[in-house]
Parts: C-alpha cells; sequence; structure tokens
C-alpha cells in the first residue's frame, strides 16, 4: 500500500474521543418510542428541534421557494449554474438582516464583509487557515466543544491552548485565566495568534457577561492578537442576561475605526438557531478586508448550495415569519430546559444556571466515587450503557474538574425527556441505596471485626460500640 | 501587529493567473443580445448549459424531489436534521448508479465507498490532504484545468510536477514524460505521492485510450504512487471512442487497489455547479474513512441530496438524460468545429468535454508564450471573447486556447463565431483555406457563401441537414 499523509495516520480529527464513542454507542442501539423503548436516548446532540412546525408552516404558505421559482419564473437554471463563491446577494442580505434582528439591531452587517462556508464547522476552519499556521495557536477558554479539537487544529496545524475556567466562579473568564493561558503557550514555544470564545457558550449554555467581553477585548488590544467569537447559538438566548455580541461591545466603546476592529471575527450558521443543520449554513463576519478575501476564495472547498441560498434567502427576507419565529423559539427553549432542570431537581441533580443554548451544564460530582477523571468515566459509561442516555462526560469538553456532564433537551420529544428523567431518577436512586447499604455493610464488617478483637479482650467496649453505631 | 497566516497572504489561491483575468473583463462588460451586443462573450467557463429544459420537466413532474412542496415536505425535518457525514444512504446509491450507467454498466460503483465532498473542488484538496504532507508532490500531465494550482497546493502545501504532453501526439500521455516526469521531481528533492489525470481530459476534450490507461496504472503500481483519476466529464464524450474508466481498467491489469482514487462531481455531466456534489470514491479504506470524516468541512446540503437522489433513482430519467446530453454536446460540438474550420482555425479532434482546444499557432506574430499573451489581449478587447490561453493551463507550446461551446444559447454561438469569422477575415486570410478564396475581393462572397451553409445546417428541425457537409454521427442517424 502506497504511504499516506500523517493527516490520516494520526488521530488529529479527534474521533476517538468519548465524546464521539458515546454516539456510536447510540448509534448501535438507538432510542425509538415504538420500535426501540429500551434503546439509548440521545442526549450529546445539541440540535433544536422545538419550531418544525413553524418551519413547515412557512414552506406551506410559500410554495415558490419550494420550486425554484420567483413570482412565477423558473430560476432553476440560473441557480442550477450559480457557484459563485460571493453567494447568492438576496441571501446574504436576509442573512445579514437576520443577525442583525438577533441582536436586536443594536448592530448592524455589512454584506461585504460576511462570506458563507459550509456550516460553521467549515467557517471555524477556514478562520483557523486565515488567521494561524504551524507552531501558532489559539487560545480557548474550558470547557469548550469537542469539535474545536478537530476543526481548529488538524487540518490547519495549529495548536489550542486551554484558558481554565472553573466553577468556583460559573466557570467565568478571569483576567489571570487569560494570563496564564498565554504564559503556558509561550512556554510551550507556540506563538498566539488570538482568542476564540464561543457566545453563548457550548457547553455551559451561558452567555458571556459584559464585563468579560470588555475583559477579552482588552486583553487583544494589549497582546495585539485576533478574536474570533462563535456566535452560533445566539438566536437561543431565552432569558436575561441578554445577548450582548461583541461587536455591540466594540461599537460601545467606540472603537470601531481601532485597529482591533479588523481583529475581531463573528462565526455564525443556521444549524442550531434555525434547526438546519443538514443545510450546511455557516458565515465569517470580518471588519478585515483581507481575511474576507481570503476566506471568500477558500470557501470554494465548501460554499453552500445555491438551492439552499435560495430557500433560506426567501424564508429570512420575510419579517414577520423571523420575528414570530425568534420569539417562539425562545419560549419553547425556555420551557423545555426548565423540565430537565426540574427533572434533575428531582433526583438532587443541580445544574450551571444557564439562559441559553439547547443544553445544560449538569453538576454530578457528588456522584462520582472520587474526584477523579477516571470516577467521571466510571459513571458515564453507566450512564451510557446501563441507564441508556447518551450523555457528554466534562473531559471531552476539556473541563478540568471531574463530574459535569453535558445534557441536550431540544432534540427530543417532551415524551422523550421525561422518560430519559425517570431512568436518571432510577439510576441515582440505585446508586444511593447502594452506596447506603454499603456503607453499612462496611460498618457491620468493622463491628464484626471489632467484636471479634474485643471479645478477646473487653466486653464492655463492644457494647458501647453498637450503642454509638 | 499580529499578521495573518502566508496561507491567507500568498498567492497560492491562483487568482492572479491570466485564466481568471479574460473573467474579469468578462465581468465589468458582459454579453447581452439585447442590452449589451458588444459585450464580452463568455467562452471560458466549462459549464454545460444544453440540457435545463430537459430537467426542468422532470423536476414539474416530481414536486417531491423538494422536502419544501406539499408532496415533499413530510421529509422536511428529517431532512434538514441530518447531518450524517456518511451522506444519505440513498444520495449514495443514486449517485453509485448513476456513475455506472455513464460507465455503460461496464463496472459497478459501491455506494458505501461514495463519499461527498464541496464539489470536486473540494474532493481534489480533500485527496491531496488525505495522500500526501506539505513538501511532497503530485505529478500532472500538461495543459491542466488551472484550478488544480490552488485546489492541490494552496492550503496542503503539496507541490505539483508536470508531465509534459506535446501536440505532435496529440498530447497523449507516454512513458518516457511520466518517467521525466519522475526523475526531474527527485532531483528537485521532491517525494512524489502520486498522479493525478483528468480522463476526459480538460483542457483537451479528448478521452485516453485503454492502452494508456492501462500504461498508467503499470506506471503508478512499479513506483508505488497513488492514481487520482478525475472523471467529473465522464458522461460528457458524445461520440466514438467510448469513455474508459480506470475503474474498468483495474479489472484488466494487476493492481494494488489502495493506490486507486476517483474524484467526481454533478457539476459538468448534469450542469449542477450551484448545488455542489462533489464525489471522492477511493478504493482504499483509510483514504476513505479518512476523506469521509474530512468530509464535514464540504457536506453536501441534504436539501441537495434529497434532490438529486430522487433524481438519479428515477433510471429511465438517467437513461434518457444521458442520451440527451450526448446528442446536444455533440451537435453543438460538431456545429462549432465545423463552422471554425471555414476560417481555417482547427482545433484537437475530441470527442468530450464542454470545450475545444483551438489551434491559434498560425495566428502568432512570435511563436512564444508572450506572442500568445499578445494575441489573447486581442481576442479580449478586440473580438471580445473571453477565451482561456494554453499557458493557463501550463501547457508547454504556445498558441493554443481553450474555448467553451456549451454554456451559451444557439445565438450566442452564432454572435461568437460571426466574430471569429471577421477577425480572422479581416487580418489572416492567408489562413483561410485556398478552396473556398483565393483573392481577398471573394471575401463578401465567402461569408455569404458561408451563411448559406449556415442556413442549410440550421433546419427549423434543429437537426443535421443532409445537406450537411459534417458526416453524421450514428447516434443522430439512429434518432432520425
Amino acid at each position: 500500500m502506497g504511504l499516506l499523509s500523517r493527516k490520516v495516520t494520526c488521530n488529529s480529527h479527534g474521533q476517538d474521543s468519548s465524546y464521539f464513542l458515546g454516539w456510536q454507542e447510540y448509534e448501535k442501539n438507538p432510542y425509538d418510542e415504538v420500535k426501540n423503548p429500551k434503546g439509548i436516548i440521545q442526549m450529546g446532540l445539541a440540535e433544536n428541534q422545538l419550531c418544525f412546525d413553524l418551519l413547515e408552516s412557512w414552506l406551506a404558505k410559500n410554495p415558490e421557494a419550494a420550486c425554484f421559482k420567483r413570482d412565477g419564473q423558473s430560476l432553476f437554471k440560473e441557480l442550477a449554474l450559480f457557484q459563485d463563491y460571493h453567494g447568492l446577494p438576496a441571501f446574504k442580505q436576509a442573512l445579514v438582516d437576520f443577525m442583525a434582528e438577533i441582536r436586536g439591531n443594536k448592530v448592524t452587517f455589512d454584506t461585504n464583509n460576511i462570506v458563507l462556508t459550509a456550516g460553521a464547522t467549515s467557517a471555524n476552519e477556514t478562520l483557523m487557515f486565515c488567521l494561524a499556521e504551524k507552531g501558532e495557536a489559539f487560545l480557548l477558554p474550558t470547557p469548550y466543544y469537542p469539535g474545536f479539537d478537530r476543526d481548529l487544529k488538524w487540518r490547519t496545524g495549529a495548536e489550542i491552548v486551554p484558558i481554565v475556567c472553573t466553577s468556583s466562579n460559573g466557570f467565568q473568564i478571569t483576567e489571570s485565566a487569560l494570563e496564564e493561558a498565554y504564559q503556558e503557550a509561550q512556554r510551550k514555544n507556540l506563538r498566539v495568534k488570538g482568542l476564540l470564545v464561543t457566545n453563548p457558550s457550548n457547553p455551559l449554555g451561558t452567555t458571556i457577561k459584559r464585563n468579560e467581553l470588555d475583559l477579552l477585548i482588552n486583553f487583544i488590544t494589549v497582546k495585539e492578537i485576533h478574536l474570533i467569537s462563535d456566535e452560533i447559538y445566539s438566536g437561543t438566548v431565552f432569558s436575561s442576561p441578554e445577548f450582548i455580541s461583541i461587536m455591540e461591545v466594540l461599537k460601545d466603546r467606540k472603537m470601531d475605526k481601532s485597529q482591533e476592529w479588523e481583529r475581531v471575527h463573528v462565526v455564525y450558521s443556521l444549524s442550531k438557531d434555525l434547526g438546519l443543520p443538514g443545510f450546511r449554513v455557516g458565515a465569517i463576519y470580518s471588519n478585515d478586508p483581507i481575511v474576507v478575501a481570503a476566506a471568500t476564495k477558500m470557501s470554494s472547498f465548501g460554499l453552500v448550495s445555491s438551492q439552499t441560498q435560495f430557500l433560506l434567502s426567501a424564508m429570512l427576507s420575510d419579517k414577520k415569519f423571523t420575528k414570530e419565529y425568534l420569539s417562539k423559539n425562545h419560549k419553547r427553549l425556555r420551557k423545555r430546559r426548565s423540565k430537565l432542570v426540574s427533572g434533575l431537581e428531582k433526583t438532587g441533580i443541580s445544574c450551571l444556571d444557564s439562559n441559553a443554548g439547547l443544553f445544560c451544564w449538569v453538576d454530578m460530582r457528588h456522584l462520582l466515587s472520587s474526584d477523579t477523571f477516571e470516577a467521571e468515566m466510571e459513571l458515564w459509561k453507566r450512564i451510557v450503557y446501563d441507564v441508556k442516555l447518551n450523555i457528554s462526560p466534562g473531559s471531552s469538553c476539556h473541563c478540568t474538574e471531574p463530574g459535569w456532564f453535558h445534557v441536550c433537551f431540544a432534540n427530543m420529544s417532551e415524551e422523550t425527556l421525561k422518560l430519559a428523567m425517570q431512568r436518571l431518577k432510577s439510576f441515582v436512586a440505585s446508586i444511593t441505596i447502594n452506596k447506603q447499604s454499603h456503607q453499612e455493610l462496611m460498618n457491620t464488617r468493622r463491628k464484626n471485626r471489632t467484636n471479634w478483637v474485643f471479645r478477646l479482650s473487653f466486653q464492655s467496649f463492644h457494647d458501647r460500640e453498637q450503642d454509638e453505631r | 501587529m499580529v499578521s495573518m497566516s502566508k496561507i491567507a497572504t500568498g498567492n497560492g489561491h491562483g487568482e492572479n493567473s491570466p485564466y481568471f483575468e479574460g473573467w474579469k473583463a468578462y465581468e465589468t462588460n458582459p454579453f447581452h443580445p439585447i442590452d449589451r451586443p458588444d459585450g464580452v462573450i463568455q467562452m471560458g467557463l466549462a459549464e454545460n448549459q444544453l440540457c435545463f429544459e430537459f430537467i426542468k420537466k422532470w423536476l414539474m413532474e416530481h414536486p417531491e424531489a423538494s422536502v419544501c412542496t406539499s408532496e415533499g415536505v413530510g421529509r422536511f425535518k428529517e431532512t434538514a436534521l441530518f447531518q450524517d457525514y456518511h451522506g444519505m444512504p440513498e444520495f449514495r446509491q443514486a449517485v453509485a448508479k448513476f456513475m455506472g450507467k455513464v460507465r455503460g454498466d461496464r463496472v459497478k460503483f459501491d455506494p458505501e465507498r461514495i463519499v461527498m465532498s464541496g464539489g470536486a473542488t473540494g474532493a481534489h484538496e480533500t485527496v491531496a490532504f488525505c495522500l500526501a504532507d506539505p513538501g511532497e508532490a503530485l505529478l500532472l500531465p500538461t495543459p491542466y484545468y488551472p484550478g488544480f494550482d490552488r485546489d492541490l497546493r494552496w492550503r496542503t502545501g503539496v507541490e505539483l510536477v508536470p508531465v509534459i504532453c506535446e501536440s505532435c501526439n496529440n498530447f497523449q500521455i507516454t512513458r518516457n514524460a511520466l518517467e521525466a516526469a519522475y526523475e526531474k521531481a527527485g532531483e528537485d528533492g521532491l517525494r512524489v505521492k502520486g498522479l493525478l489525470i483528468t480522463n476526459p481530459s480538460n483542457p483537451l476534450g479528448t478521452i485516453m485510450d485503454r492502452d494508456t490507461l492501462k500504461s498508467i496504472v503499470r506506471f503508478v503500481n512499479e513506483k508505488n504512487i497513488h492514481l487520482i483519476g478525475d472523471e467529473i466529464y465522464a458522461a460528457t464524450v458524445f461520440k466514438s471512442p467510448e469513455f474508459v474508466s480506470i475503474s474498468e481498467v483495474i479489472e484488466e491489469v494487476e493492481c494494488d487497489r489502495d493506490l486507486i482514487h476517483i474524484v467526481y462531481s454533478l457539476s459538468k455531466d448534469m450542469g449542477f455547479p450551484g448545488f455542489r456534489v462533489g464525489i471522492i470514491y477511493s478504493y482504499n479504506d483509510a483514504v476513505m474513512n479518512c476523506a469521509r470524516k474530512m468530509s464535514s468541512y464540504g457536506l453536501v446540503s441534504s436539501q441537495t441530496q434529497h434532490l438529486i437522489a430522487t433524481m438519479l433513482n428515477d433510471h429511465d430519467f438517467v437513461d434518457d438524460f444521458i442520451v440527451e446530453s450526448r446528442e446536444q454536446l455533440f451537435k453543438r460540438h460538431e456545429y462549432f468545429t465545423w463552422s471554425l474550420s471555414q476560417v481555417g482555425i482547427g482545433s484537437l479532434k475530441g470527442n468530450g468535454g464542454l470545450f475545444i482546444w483551438m489551434d491559434l499557432r498560425k495566428l502568432l506574430k512570435d511563436n512564444t508564450f508572450e506572442g500568445e499573451m499578445d494575441l489573447w489581449r486581442v481576442i479580449i478587447n478586440e473580438v471580445k471573447l473571453n477565451v482561456s490561453p494554453g499557458s493557463s493551463f501550463h501547457c508547454h507550446e504556445p498558441g493554443w486556447f481553450r474555448v467553451c461551446f456549451a454554456n451559451m444559447d444557439d445565438n450566442t454561438m452564432e454572435v461568437a463565431l460571426s466574430r471569429i469569422r471577421a477577425f480572422i477575415l479581416k487580418n489572416n486570410e492567408s489562413i483561410v483555406p485556398r478552396k473556398l478564396c483565393r483573392r481577398s475581393s471573394l471575401k463578401l462572397s465567402l461569408s455569404r457563401s458561408l451563411s448559406r451553409r449556415i442556413d442549410d445546417f440550421m433546419s427549423p428541425t434543429g437537426i443535421m441537414s443532409p445537406h450537411s457537409p459534417l458526416p453524421q454521427s450514428p447516434l443522430v442517424r439512429a434518432r432520425t
């Protein structure tokens, strides 16, 4: 066999991580209400399935968009031939308007600065190709989306250095954590090119606060580096505090003519907000024309299908629809999240307080047999194989504290969520009983040994011990 | 001040090549029959526009092919959520079957080996990432598609080493040329990882015969290097000899299949470049698995997968389409090459692709690439046709130009031909064949006689007239 590249033979694609192994287990035995009610329930997939009725009703009212038609004219030929990497102008306009609407129109976006890509996966990789190369690194706050290990590093040769965030302050980014990460990169001989944050955060489900955003901007100003803000969950912010985009902060600080303005880049996608991951619609937004020019050329490797651009330009141009959609999306996400949270509470499990995303960051530290990642893996395996829930262990998200789990709630029906909560409750109850009886057993053994010892010596000690237990 | 990567700030994207310069000229002044009759006619874009009515008719009869119509919306949710990089099973089955049919069902493709990519552009880059590390090389026969300079090299860091092909044997690939290129790479300190061939060839419009393909397969096996077969024009072969695919040849010659990879797409054969349907078909499991993971960076939109699956699983439609497409391409090609020959312009004898490899060596003032560029600028600025100069395809000899013929309607083609005629007659009557024009005073009657021939050709039924000077192909005879 001829030799292949190192990319084939190494594992930087990251697919040996537990994040993906759980998926594989799920695929062997997937839950189905009717066909496989004892199967594994998928809670590791951040999909938004709550608003398809709204999308389908829009489609029913807009049959032309479905058939490549506009004003009665067929556009099939034009669309089939349209491969211009600048993208369909009407779609870009509709997309930037939608992005502005999500941000309460506090910021606006210019269609000349947006680059369309095949999903956020492609957007993130493309930005990395533009901004970093081998020997260079981006700093990422932990915990972070496991896919970044593949998307940012695999084919680009760039490295990730973590900014360690902890539960002591709700996993917020601190100045010292930023500085420590920067130093760590230097120690590894890596040149730091930028920061990448996900806002709202995956897996935390929280929006980044204004003071943290200010901190980030101060940091990149001093260090003269880039900032990528992955805002793919911006349309899922369902309760306060309100979402603040990095662009808004720059604008409020009157930095739109500064050097930093051109070093801040936003990644967007319709996979989470609109629930359309299959359509592969991603975007890079940058104020640096060189980044836009380079990324546009690179988008040739993963353009958005013109068929999809056309459909979505019609949908997102319908402002009545987008307004209703965003509002209902928020309501339903909020309601669904509260069902998960209350279900977990009944089981004595708490979550990080969150206001966005399609998942919760769940605290199961008290269920670990020890404060170690081995114990976390042990617990996770039991949850996947015995409880039959595919959730994601915090270690797969590079969390530095064992015991946290990423649990999705928007990719299933309410009934399935209820069932998942029941299974979890039974499981936790059984551990608790086991723990109790284990403890009892340990005490009995200790008592018997002591009995035996003291039978040999002092009967009175034995009597006292029995009273104390 | 922090910089961007070298990849982003360098010229590896290749867009400063003249191939793209002509496009820019076109974009600033594009031809339109009514609004801009003096605009530049685009003949540098290898698109297949000849079968849209045929396809549109099918679409109207199959609303369920769209997940957005009332007939198809039942599949909307599951399609919208489907992001599995294995691709929809029905999509893979449909594409595998189509690829087989295009090869006359002489080979079968396994749907489990079909891997998606962002068009053939994405496929080539992905295959390069899988087969070679930065600094390693791929051999490419010249002339070759200019986009390869970007697709295979830009972000991968892979080098390209040309395999020189010459007009003296109609640009066929010889064993000597392959060996010479392989040796040269060695001398330059480059480790060769593979050979990429485009068959049918862009820009030549020719196919490789069975013996040449066998020789190539033997070569790669001897050197233990990969063979990438870009077969994106497979269904555009419109007359004999019949297309022979690598997938057929490896059944006939001893071959390590782990070396064999095919790149495919629907952009040329079906005319769907906008839908971004690229395919990698590798016989090597490790490459297939890696390419599949990399396909995350350019998956085919599930909306499009559904459309293509529905369309290509309609086997009657596919059979009819393949025949119709070949016929349209044949007619257009034959008329175009005949018209050019009438003014003494020859081209490489071709039987596939969406373009001809036009021989303008006689029109060069100097037999140099500067001479070629001068002529090219005249063609763009005076004749107002965007054709692609051979040098942008790394052709070893000046004077060849690629001219696309399938990306326009009949009227536009007539305008293009009349401009060419006018240019030739004005500038270089000596190249007009003697039997048609002895003296310059015959110019007028010549053009009249040419128009008469054209009228003969363009009979009301739109098929070739029995009075046509061109031999009729068996395809046309069968239809009429």
